[in-house]
């Protein structure tokens, strides 16, 4: 049976049906969470699509983790269950805490909407699983809030854990390290800022995505199996 | 009692201000030669009842650390005061 992958709905995302229809071309049954459901219904992959969930009042993703579905999105994780934040879903899973440091305004107060270059820098993640290590991706940004900080422990644990997943070649928004992405010790939570879901055939100008999603997939099938 | 907040949240020390940046580049140009260390940050005012003022300012410094700020990039700033109640 094909994985059941949940895609969060706030009040806000404007993502959500990329995601659901990207994850269907790769394989999986998608369908939408909403956000003020406790429970996620029994899938076997999360997504916390991108967008403005509750308007990013305060900062973005600081709302959103109130959000009862956030609860039931934590335990899920913390049972290793695969959850993917794509841009404000990154934003989300650092604030909520399942994913360390912060995005703060691009370098240069710019928002950027672009391609750019991707590199995977560690396939030992739900993401990047059955990606070709050292590949470049073209995949699109879209995004103010992306420039990616944490304090000097959390940079180095990253980095001696393998954590950072993807680094963008050519850095356009300041992160520390070139990080477009990250995973979790446990390596079941990915959060990044580029949009897979937007590069998914050649009419969209890459289809460079579908290694993620497929990636992601074939570790919810793992699970649900 | 019923207390006053202010609390005002600030890019942490070291942190980019690139809206503090952009408006200092800006000031010249309207004749503001003289401006310097632009930082932008947030002010958010809330009356609170606590015992006492130890008491509101611990309160206040949990909330802003669990939710006014993310302590990875802010800080915050508390000013706790009696609040002036009509009678």
């Amino acid at each position: 049976m094909a994985p059941r992958i949940g895609v969060v709905l706030f009040p806000g995302s404007n993502c959500e049906h990329d995601v659901v229809e990207a994850m269907r071309l790769v394989g999986a049954d998608a369908e939408i969470l909403w956000h003020g459901d406790a429970e996620l219904g029994g899938v076997d992959g999360v997504v916390i699509p991108g967008g403005f969930a509750h308007g990013d009042y305060l900062r973005p993703g600081a709302i959103a983790r109130f959000s009862p579905v956030m609860g039931a999105v934590s335990r899920f994780a913390a049972d290793g269950g695969p959850v993917v934040g794509i841009c404000n879903g990154f934003q989300v899973l650092t604030e909520a805490g399942l994913l360390p440091g912060a995005l703060q305004k691009n370098r240069g107060l710019k928002f950027v909407c672009t391609t750019v270059g991707l590199r995977v820098d560690s396939t030992d993640s739900v993401l990047t699983g059955s990606a070709e290590a050292g590949a470049v991706l073209r995949v699109p940004i879209n995004h103010f809030e992306g420039n990616y900080t944490c304090d000097p422990d959390t940079l180095a644990a990253l980095r001696a854990e393998d954590r950072v997943v993807l680094r963008y070649v050519d850095n356009p928004n300041g992160s520390v390290d070139d990080i477009a992405g990250i995973t979790n010790a446990g390596r079941n939570v990915v959060g990044l800022m580029p949009h897979p879901e937007r590069a998914i055939s050649p009419l969209l100008g890459s289809d460079d995505g579908l290694p993620l999603l497929a990636s992601f997939v074939a570790a919810a099938a793992a699970v649900g199996a | 009692m019923l207390f006053s907040v202010q609390v005002e949240v600030s890019l942490r020390e070291g942190v980019a201000d690139p809206q503090g940046a952009t408006i200092e580049r800006s000031l010249p140009q309207l004749g503001f030669g003289g401006v310097s260390g632009v930082r932008v940050g947030k002010s958010i005012r809330f009356d609170l009842e606590a015992a006492d003022e130890a008491a509101a300012r611990a309160e206040v410094a949990d909330l802003c650390r669990r939710f006014l700020t993310n302590p990875v990039i802010e800080d915050a700033t508390i000013t706790v005061a009696a609040a002036e109640v009509a009678r």
